[in-house]
């Protein structure tokens, strides 16, 4: 399915300083739907090019990284278990602390 | 030579203390000049054939704004969703700004003018030439000087009619509380990541609104916590990101128009929340990007009852002094550049010493290891720059460069040529050190201190950034 992924705060330094990326997932090993999980780790299998800890930690993102689908924090939509659909679009932001 | 350094010193100390008594001097002609235009403008009324019994000023003014008042705030009356309501709400506010910086010089600005009653200004820092670029609060006069005093000047040479308090000290756990607990909203402008941990704590402890904006690069964030049951700083983020993923303006670089946008936004917030006018940013975030223009505004979540500042077991005020936040973050609340010693002494040289070397002609190769784009704002002469992040992948380079260089002083004694290393502020070079000595550069040595030392010490006309 066609996604939209944005890059920010610093995070798009990972992926060779682009900050979107329109792209083709599919479901992973024959499933119905995608969920954010399995986009994470496509994620940093396709598309983060180094650091990969600047991400990740674990199955999730590092500490200090917002997710947002559709304009709503994934915490609200269920984090990893959020389902994905065709045009969704995900942002994935460091949050800044300079001034 | 020592008399005439002891002049200087007499005439910098006399300047100091003149201008010192200038800024009084012109601060107390504002408060009379402001005292003098009330008392005409009350006899005006008088003169323009008003008897005092039916005079506006004693009868009609419910709302508490003067006459002065009326005229210098017009134009918020006049907006109908604003009007005297917003203004007297506004008036009888006070609000904090933590941080005199990027963010704090637009958002004081805009709230001295806008007549907020009472305004803090909380920073310890001094005014520097690299700050001008974005703190346009402050100018070249003050260079050196406190920042809270200069933005003061600066608040009351806009609005000499509100109070403005300074405080010229570093906010910590022993002062916050009671610092913070004078004001109605507090506006984060600060630049580090356990100041903004600890300011959120401290509004969510005495239940203050916090104005929260941030920029870095080409983008900045804002958003309201802890206002009316919405989220807190710690709800977004319960744990501390790694120091690594926080980026300073002094080494990233910031568009200074970035945070002048951000921090003009955190006024705007700041103002809907103390007149109670309009739907404050909270439960949302605002996410700027500059370059290409474009504003996000995205619905974040929800206070989770296991938040460690605002969630079930809340935070209480003693806990809140015996907080480590430099621990907790593992940065430091000041922004002081870091100092890493990461090699042994044998293995570093200082600025003076490597400019003896450069003097006796010794073979040798200098590797600066900065970002492309730091070298060409200035480097050391026949300096090779291979960025740190792209050492391991050229390696060979610095071989032959050795190589070269042993060929070209064959008639010396045969000796190697020496290999040094240089960065920005040393840190950098000690990590490229460390690097080659696992890869069998055993000689490579860093140059202290880096390109700052140089300037510092070797050549004063050596630009730093």
């Amino acid at each position: 399915m066609q996604l939209t992924l944005e890059f920010g705060g610093g995070l798009e330094l990972l992926c060779e300083s682009v900050k979107i990326h329109n792209v083709n997932v599919e479901p992973q090993n024959g499933a119905d739907k995608l969920i954010m999980k399995d986009l994470l780790a496509w994620v940093r299998t396709n598309l983060i090019k180094e650091r990969p800890e600047m991400f990740m930690k674990g199955d999730s993102v590092r500490p200090g990284v917002l997710v947002i689908v559709n304009d709503c924090d994934w915490e609200l939509s269920g984090q990893l278990d959020t389902p994905l659909e065709e045009k969704d679009v995900v942002v994935f932001i460091s949050t800044l602390h300079g001034g | 030579m020592d008399s005439n350094g002891d002049d200087v010193s007499r005439i910098l100390g006399e300047l100091e203390t003149l201008k010192g008594t200038k800024t009084d001097i012109e601060n107390r002609i504002l408060l009379l000049e402001t005292q003098l235009r009330e008392l005409n403008s009350q006899n005006d009324t008088v003169l323009n054939g008003y008897s005092q019994s039916i005079s506006a000023v004693d009868s009609c003014f419910a709302h508490g704004l003067s006459p002065d008042a009326i005229y210098r705030y017009s134009r918020h009356l006049l907006l109908p969703s604003f009007g005297v309501t917003g203004q007297s709400n506004l008036l009888k506010s006070s609000i904090l700004v933590v941080g005199a910086g990027g963010l704090g010089s637009p958002a004081l600005l805009y709230l001295a003018a806008c007549g907020v009653g009472r305004l803090g200004i909380v920073d310890h820092d001094v005014v520097e030439l690299n700050n001008m670029h974005r703190q346009v609060i402050h100018t070249e006069a003050y260079i050196g000087q406190p920042k809270a005093k200069s933005a003061a000047a600066a608040c009351r040479s806009i609005n000499s009619t509100i109070q403005i308090s300074e405080h010229q000290e570093a906010l910590c756990t022993s002062n916050a509380l009671e610092i913070l607990s004078q004001y109605d909203i507090v506006v984060d402008a600060t630049d580090n990541a356990p100041s903004r941990y600890m300011i959120n704590d401290c509004c969510v402890v005495l239940g203050k609104p916090l104005v929260s904006g941030a920029a870095l690069g080409v983008e900045g964030q804002l958003t309201v916590y802890n206002y009316n049951g919405g989220p807190c700083y710690r709800c977004l983020f319960p744990t501390p990101p790694p120091t690594t993923a926080c980026q300073r303006c002094a080494d990233s670089g910031v568009l200074g128009v970035v945070p002048g946008i951000i921090g003009c936004l955190q006024a705007l917030e700041a103002i809907k929340i103390a007149s109670a006018v309009g739907e404050p940013l909270s439960g949302r975030m605002l996410l700027f990007d500059a370059l290409s223009a474009r504003i996000r505004i995205v619905k974040i979540r929800g206070r989770p009852s296991q938040c460690e500042a605002c969630g079930e077991n809340a935070l209480s005020q003693q806990q809140f002094r015996e907080f480590d936040y430099e621990k907790f973050t593992q940065s430091p609340l000041s922004t002081a550049p870091l100092k890493l010693n990461l090699i042994p002494e044998d293995s570093r040289i200082s600025s003076k010493e490597y400019k003896e070397k450069v003097l006796n002609r010794e073979a040798h190769v200098l590797v600066d290891v900065r970002p492309v784009h730091h070298f060409s704002i200035v480097s050391l002469p026949k300096s090779l720059n291979i960025p740190l992040s792209s050492l391991e992948a050229r390696l060979p380079e610095i071989s032959s460069a050795l190589k070269q260089e042993e060929e070209c002083n064959m008639n010396d004694f045969g000796v190697g040529a020496s290999l040094y290393l240089v960065c920005r502020r040393g840190n950098d070079s000690q990590r490229a050190v460390q690097y080659l000595h696992k890869m069998g550069f055993g000689s490579a040595r860093d140059i202290i201190g880096g390109l700052t030392s140089w300037a510092q010490d070797v050549d004063p006309n050596f630009p730093i950034y």
